[in-house]
């Protein structure tokens, strides 16, 4: 099967967002024609004469593709051929939940036929690893770093699902590349939905969180069983399905990534993340209970 | 006229990547393999081919040797050798 | 077949003529009525296109940007600070090389704030690599549309038109316009073929990155079509007029030059103004003219020079400024003539009607009085010294 994000792009090794871009695109087909914000995706796959996209592709600016793919859509309308291809627009956090917004509100507030996915790195990577409004609580960036007056980023993440339900759209979903096959199906079925869809897939970062490469996928994996980025989904605002787990301690997904470890000697920090993962825990009921699994 | 640049569909294979690789690449063992295709579905490059058990191989000119694919086999049946 | 009606009506008539696919709309004083009748042509039935309430201007333009390059004629307008806001993606656009036509309706930037009119939000942007029409009055408006769409989507061209348009003066004022018929409008408009488009098809990637081995090419390239432009764009002033019957030199308007003495040079609708008290003058005896400045990207160098060389005294009128240096029009003039043997004795710079302080015979008069064989450098007409005595403590 020949990918529809061709090898020889020059992403990091171990790039999360690198395996997630060709499991969006792989699952949404050649009819599919994508829209991108500034950042590592067009950056590692457009470096002109190169291109790693077998698709239609348009790079513009930092915080207009949910824009330009809403102008995208509309020509097709226009040209009566919206039912037959697939419009994706696709950023990072920083793409998405800053600069980002304002476009992307625009673009769910008209139900434009257009899935949007975040990949979300939790940073401003292709620029060095800057805060953004997806760092989560107490993460190490450039720009929050973490010192005597410091513990790193002092807010939490935005909550862009919610955004999102807020705005009525259809379909709503998180995925992570430690679940591939569930990533792909939620791509699939985003496209059988009419109207504005909102996927925000968590991609570690090997570089900007400073960990190996070769742990990316357990990180992915770690990220949700420890319930500090749920998998969940929404059809029309009601919460139809999660991923449940059997809830492993943060410290087992904060310890593998140096933009946590000044953190690791401190019982109370800890107890504050702990917290957050609790709380997703039981607001979205994550926990296996009775052996039962969705 | 030399107008916009535009670039051609999947031109990225003219960069052989695998350049990149210093320390380990993954060794297919094609003894335990059931075919999940975790492996394909994980490579961040795309570079990994196979269809029936025991048939995947990856194309080490892309392979950048970041090991997600040894990590995520269920049956250990690919593991990280030193480099050549 | 004439009518009497508003510029903004006037402008959206014409579009609805070129029946772009695509069209998006955020609301600024004074394009507004613009946007509106538009709107209600395709609530009417009457335009067959795809109408986006975008959620500011920076979403206009991109909306535009992403149907023109799904091969989709698309349109929008703005003014001022939604001209400003729209900043990077205008220039994005002509990188692209994105065919696009976008009515802005001059209007003064903030701040302070200011609804009425002056060039400096069009003058601003004058770097981006779009061509940019003056309008007059609404008749050459309506046809500067028309050209505008043939140029844009011309496959030697591939660059965005802006056509100006002085705001409240033409958006807002009343005049007699000749429409054309859609047959003619067809016959002079072809339908929109994209040289490059976003089609699953015939994949491409657009917007790449250009390291410094590769960026440099791409400026010459927009810099070189604009030059060619230049002996287009009077090609399809001819064209225009066996269609449509109305004949335009295209780059720039002599307007009782030929043995002029002195001659004013400007741009839009001011030209009008400038014009009445040319033919009381000349009536008078006095050997008046005036330049007017139609196409003003690409800068038609060559055709000034012809038109001001033997010229002893010229009279720029700048309605916008390049503040902490010359007048941009008046600082291009004079650049024209450097190191020419022949060239006027004195060419005067003149600042007038910002931010829709109005530009009246009084002003003209008072500018040809000041166009002496001193040379005036950025001199602002019509200023109110009690306001510059204004004391904040």
């Amino acid at each position: 099967m020949k990918h529809l994000l061709a090898s020889g792009h020059t992403a990091c090794s171990g790039c999360g967002q690198a395996i997630a871009a060709r499991l969006v695109i792989d699952a949404a087909g050649k009819n599919t024609i994508v829209t991108n914000n500034t950042g590592c995706l067009e950056v590692f796959t457009t470096k002109y004469p190169e291109s790693a996209w077998e698709v239609p592709f348009i790079h513009s600016l930092f915080e207009n593709a949910a824009a330009v793919a809403s102008g995208v859509e509309a020509a097709l309308k226009y040209l009566g051929k919206k039912d037959s291809i697939n419009v994706i627009a696709e950023a990072g956090d920083g793409g998405t939940a800053d600069i980002g917004l304002q476009a992307l509100s625009g673009m769910w507030e008209r139900g434009h036929d257009i899935l949007y996915v975040c990949y979300d790195n939790e940073a401003y990577m292709n620029t060095g690893v800057q805060r953004s409004g997806l760092t989560p609580f107490h993460a190490i960036t450039t720009t929050s770093p973490s010192g005597s007056q410091s513990q790193g980023n002092i807010r939490p993440k935005k909550p862009m699902p919610e955004i999102a339900n807020a705005h009525g759209i259809p379909y709503v979903a998180t995925a992570s590349v430690g679940f591939p096959q569930d990533l792909q199906r939620k791509v699939k079925k985003a496209f059988s939905i009419k109207g504005p869809k909102y996927i925000q897939i968590h991609v570690p970062c090997p570089l900007g969180w400073r960990h190996e490469p070769i742990l990316t996928f357990q990180i992915a994996k770690l990220v949700v069983e420890t319930g500090l980025f749920p998998l969940i989904e929404y059809d029309n605002g009601q919460l139809t399905g999660r991923k449940q787990i059997t809830p492993k301690p943060v410290e087992e997904y904060l310890k593998v990534q140096a933009r946590f470890k000044h953190l690791l000697n401190n019982p109370g920090e800890l107890q504050l993340i702990q917290d957050i993962a609790d709380n997703n825990i039981r607001k979205y009921g994550l926990k296996i209970e009775n052996k039962e699994q969705s | 006229m030399f107008g916009p640049l535009i670039s051609k569909p999947g031109s990225s294979r003219n960069n052989k990547t695998g350049s990149w690789r210093i320390e380990s690449r993954p060794k297919f063992l094609q003894k335990n393999c059931i075919a999940c295709k975790m492996c394909i579905l994980i490579c961040p490059e795309g570079c990994i081919e196979g269809a029936e058990k025991n048939t995947y191989h990856c194309d080490y000119t892309y392979c950048k040797g970041c090991g997600n694919c040894a990590v995520i086999c269920p049956k250990k049946d690919i593991e990280m050798e030193k480099e050549k | 077949m004439k009518h009497f009606l508003e510029g903004s009506r006037a402008v959206a008539e014409v579009v609805k003529l070129c029946r772009p696919g695509v069209i998006s709309a955020y609301p600024i004083t004074p394009q507004t009525h613009i946007v509106e009748e538009l709107a209600q042509f395709v609530a009417n039935g009457e335009l067959n296109s795809q109408f986006v309430n975008v959620e500011s201007e920076h979403s206009a333009a991109s909306v535009v940007l992403g149907a023109a390059a799904t091969g989709v004629r698309a349109y929008t307008a703005t003014s001022s600070q939604g001209l400003l806001l729209m900043g990077e993606v205008i220039f994005n656009i002509a990188g692209l090389r994105l065919p696009l036509v976008l009515t802005c309706a001059n209007r003064a930037v903030s701040a302070p704030i200011n609804i009425w009119n002056d060039q400096q939000d069009s003058v601003s942007l004058r770097d981006s690599g779009w061509v940019q029409f003056y309008a007059e009055n609404m008749q050459e408006l309506v046809d500067l549309h028309l050209i505008a769409y043939r140029l844009s989507e011309d496959k030697s061209v591939m660059l965005p038109v802006m056509v100006c348009m002085d705001g409240y003066i033409l958006t807002h004022g009343i005049e007699t316009v000749d429409l054309p018929s859609q047959e003619q409008v067809n016959k002079f408009l072809p339908e929109y073929k994209a040289l490059y488009k976003l089609d699953p098809a015939d994949p491409v990637t657009m917007g790449v990155l250009a390291d410094p081995e590769t960026y440099m090419e791409t400026r010459y390239a927009i810099q070189k079509t604009l030059k060619d432009t230049l002996g287009l764009i009077p090609k399809l002033h001819a064209d225009f007029s066996k269609v449509f019957g109305r004949t335009y030199q295209g780059l720039i308007e002599e307007y009782r030059t030929k043995d002029a003495e002195r001659v004013i040079v400007a741009m839009g609708s001011v030209c009008g103004t400038i014009k009445e008290v040319v033919d009381e003058l000349r009536a008078k005896g006095k050997k008046i003219g005036l330049l007017r400045i139609i196409t003003y990207r690409p800068f038609p160098c060559q055709a000034i020079y012809e038109a001001l060389k033997g010229i002893p005294k010229v009279a720029v009128v700048d309605r916008a400024l390049s503040l902490g240096s010359y007048a941009p029009l008046a600082g291009e003039i004079k650049a024209v003539f450097f190191g020419k043997k022949k060239k006027p004795q004195v060419i005067s710079s003149f600042i007038a009607g910002l931010g829709g302080r109005d530009v009246t015979r009084h002003s003209i008069k008072e500018i040809i009085r000041l166009l002496t064989a001193t040379e005036k450098i950025g001199e602002f007409i019509d200023l109110k010294p009690e306001l510059l005595k204004e004391n904040y403590s």
